[in-house]
């Protein structure tokens, strides 16, 4: 496979369907090669979330400016589930609880229609069993966690991990994690890690969302921005991770409360 | 409405009057009394009889019998359920598609109406009527005084189990209008157990029926009674029913009621817990699509202490449909302890559905536990952004939500074939749901 990108934002603004006075993103520039682990850090409300969704295809945000392509294709016309098929994956920072709907029976019609989408018939049940053990243990999740609803119930880590599980079942290319490590005590934060690091194969792309540096301990960036106000401020190496660590957002022109090191117990 | 003053003894006992003719004669005086029922009266202020009204209904079995044969029945049987089914076609009961009733096992008794009424007056005098005779509703009033022509009853002896359920299929098929007034009569002895489902449908998507159909039930102390009402009329098909039942101590009722079809359906549950401890669980769902009206009308009344009551309803509303949920739970003073919930749950499918719904409650002891909650929505734009994210499109995301809303009520139910052909039948609905095979298990 060649080197072309898997994604590429160019001169990205955005702002709110329903308020177009509430500016969001305001000139985003971003290349995601294969192999490659990009991290976004900035501060709360400086437009992380938003940018995820808008990646992913929600349509409260109007893209007033730019553009961004996905496996060379301009996605503007593409919705989210023509995304997910293509190989795009969020991992929702607020993953919902899906009432009725096991996460068995979720993924199941999520496996088959990626699969009708590449023109390809459904899994039998047998394989579908098969393939969704197999990733069950190399995510490190319980199976049985399959047979409840959908996050329904579950604990803010039993869905950081379901969120990673789903990325793996459904062979995402791009993974895209949305503040994954938020509420994630060090066991489940190292699960979830290593589930991450499992999936790195030289080709997968990742966009790791943080506000924290602590995550990228587990899983090493190759780049890192720095997000505030919509823009990114600053990119760098891995280096940047540590510099925010000591420093905090507060050379960008950010007074925050919380450290950049997360308080003990902070959840999502 | 003339064979209201039928002066022959309408279950055809030889010497009329019968111990029914009493009911009979309330009845008409009654509905002199009440007339049909008009938007200013409270219970029926969202609903407009007068289509029932207006219609010139005629008498089942004044037309020749329905050319209905078993293949047709069979359209309508309930996979892998082992059930004594009686068919009834425009009103008119058909032995020849019917199954024997005679191996419910020890003590469990199941025959038409008429027939009791003759044979076994031991079981109705005393029983029959009395949950209905004072009546404030004129089609109550209106089954009363017709009671004992048509029907169904299922007697089980005290302790004694059914083997299997029964069945009531009512099939209609003709497009000129017939009205109906079936009363049915379950008898659950000391600790028996019975389950008694009346399945309503229709041959032609144009047959015109009207069923008022009035079923009493009497759960005896340690009785279970499991009911089931499946109705699936066509849409051009007005459908009263009424449940109404008598709970015994240490009792448990559990009625489910899942409205698909009919052009006006109305649902009368009407439980009366008169004996300590018992329970009952009430569990429905009313799907519309088109023009359809359906009105659940409620009405507990805990009238001993430490009883336990649960209202299930759910409604999904489609096109121009309207759905109506009026949930009464009365709490006499001697009812300390009551644990009563009641939830009504509603989605809506498009703008032009409607849903009125009313908590009414009444307590009137003081140490009791009583919680109502109603909501009526959409489906959850997140909800679809999250299955969308998945790569699942946006019609069977939708198609797998409504379904997943309605099935819920599902696993309340005991018998896994019912609920296997409601699934089916809610799949059938939806589109894009097709081939999703939700299983149940
Ligand atoms: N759906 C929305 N409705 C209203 N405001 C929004 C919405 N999405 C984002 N915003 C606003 O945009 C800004 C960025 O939000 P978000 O992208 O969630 O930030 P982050 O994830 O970095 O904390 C915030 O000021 C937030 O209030
Ligand atoms: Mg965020």
């Amino acid at each position: 496979m060649s080197n072309a990108p898997l994604l590429q934002i160019e001169n990205l603004h955005a702002r709110l369907a329903d308020d177009p006075s509430v500016e969001i993103l305001r000139g985003i520039d971003l290349t995601i090669r294969p192999g490659e682990v990009h991290s976004i850090m900035g501060p709360n409300g400086s437009g992380k979330s938003t940018l995820a969704q808008l990646l992913a295809g929600k349509e409260d945000y109007e893209v007033t400016d730019g553009r961004i392509l996905f496996m060379g294709q301009d996605v503007e016309d593409l919705g989210p589930d023509d995304r997910a098929n293509m190989g795009m994956f969020l991992a929702f920072q607020y993953p919902v609880e899906v009432p009725g709907v096991s996460a068995m029976q979720f993924l199941k019609a999520a496996v088959n229609a990626k699969r009708a989408f590449a023109g390809e018939a459904e899994m039998d049940a047998g394989s579908l069993i098969r393939h969704f053990r197999a990733k069950a243990e190399q995510i490190n999740v319980p199976f049985d966690m399959l047979k409840r609803n959908a996050n329904e119930g579950f604990s803010g880590g039993e869905r950081k991990r379901f969120e990673i599980y789903q990325m793996a079942v459904l062979d995402a290319q791009l993974g895209i994690l949305d503040e994954t490590d938020s509420g994630l005590d060090i066991d489940a934060l190292r699960i979830v890690s290593e589930g991450v690091n499992s999936m790195r194969d030289g080709m997968r792309g990742f966009l790791l969302i943080t506000h924290y540096q602590r995550l990228l301990e587990y899983i090493v960036p190759d780049f890192v921005h720095v997000l505030v106000n919509g823009k990114f401020v600053k990119s760098g190496g891995k280096e940047l991770a540590l510099e925010l660590e000591q420093h905090g957002y507060a050379p960008f022109g950010v007074h925050e409360h919380a450290a950049i090191a997360p308080p003990a117990g902070a959840s999502a | 409405m003339t064979t209201l003053d039928a002066d022959r003894c309408a279950c055809g006992c030889t010497d009329a009057p019968c111990f029914v003719d009493a009911l009979r004669q309330l009845g008409r005086q009654r509905f002199d009394e009440l007339g049909w029922p008009t938007r200013r009266d409270e219970s029926w202020r969202y609903t407009d009889v007068s289509p029932i009204a207006n219609t010139q209904w005629r008498e089942p079995g004044d037309a020749l019998p329905a050319d209905v044969y078993p293949a047709d029945v069979a359209r309508f049987a309930i996979p892998d359920l082992d059930a004594v089914t009686l068919v009834f076609v425009d009103g008119v009961f058909r032995p020849e598609l019917s199954d024997d009733a005679s191996d419910l096992g020890a003590g469990v008794t199941c025959t038409l109406l008429p027939e009791a009424v003759r044979e076994r007056a031991s079981w109705l005098d005393g029983r029959i009527g009395t949950l209905t005779s004072e009546t404030d509703d004129a089609f109550t009033a209106m089954s009363n005084a017709r009671a004992g022509e048509l029907g169904v009853v299922l007697h089980a002896n005290a302790g004694a189990r059914a083997a299997k359920p029964v069945r009531v299929l009512s099939i209609a098929s003709d497009p000129t209008p017939v009205a109906a007034h079936p009363r049915h009569v379950i008898i659950a002895g000391k600790g028996a157990g019975v389950t008694f489902i009346e399945h309503s449908v229709c041959l032609a998507d144009d047959a015109v029926s009207f069923t008022n159909a009035v079923t009493e039930v009497f759960a005896d102390d340690g009785a279970k009674v499991e009911h089931y009402f499946l109705e699936q009329d066509s849409e051009r098909a007005f459908n009263v029913s009424t449940l109404a039942i008598r709970q015994g101590a240490s009792s448990d009722v559990h009625s489910h009621t899942i409205l698909l079809g009919g052009r006006l359906v109305r649902n009368n549950v009407m439980p009366t817990l008169i004996g300590e401890d018992a329970h009952c669980l009430i569990n429905g769902l009313y799907v519309g699509q088109g023009r359809q009206h359906l009105d659940n009308a409620m009405r507990v009344r805990h009238a001993a202490p430490n009883c336990r009551s649960r209202q299930h309803y759910k409604g999904i509303m489609n096109d121009r449909s309207r759905g109506v949920f009026t949930g009464r739970i009365i709490v006499d003073p001697v009812a300390q302890q009551t644990d009563a919930i009641q939830s009504n749950r509603n989605m809506l499918l498009s703008d032009d559905a409607r849903i009125n719904a009313r908590p009414q409650l009444e307590i009137y002891a003081d140490d009791v536990r009583c919680t109502h909650g109603c909501t009526t929505g959409r489906v959850d734009d997140e909800l679809v952004f999250y299955f969308r994210s998945r790569g699942i499109p946006e019609n069977v995301s939708r198609a797998m939500l409504i379904y997943a809303f309605a099935a819920e009520g599902f696993e309340r139910m005991s018998l896994k074939p019912v609920r296997r052909l409601l699934a089916a039948e809610m799949i059938a609905k939806l589109p894009g749901a097709q081939g999703l095979s939700i299983e149940l298990d």
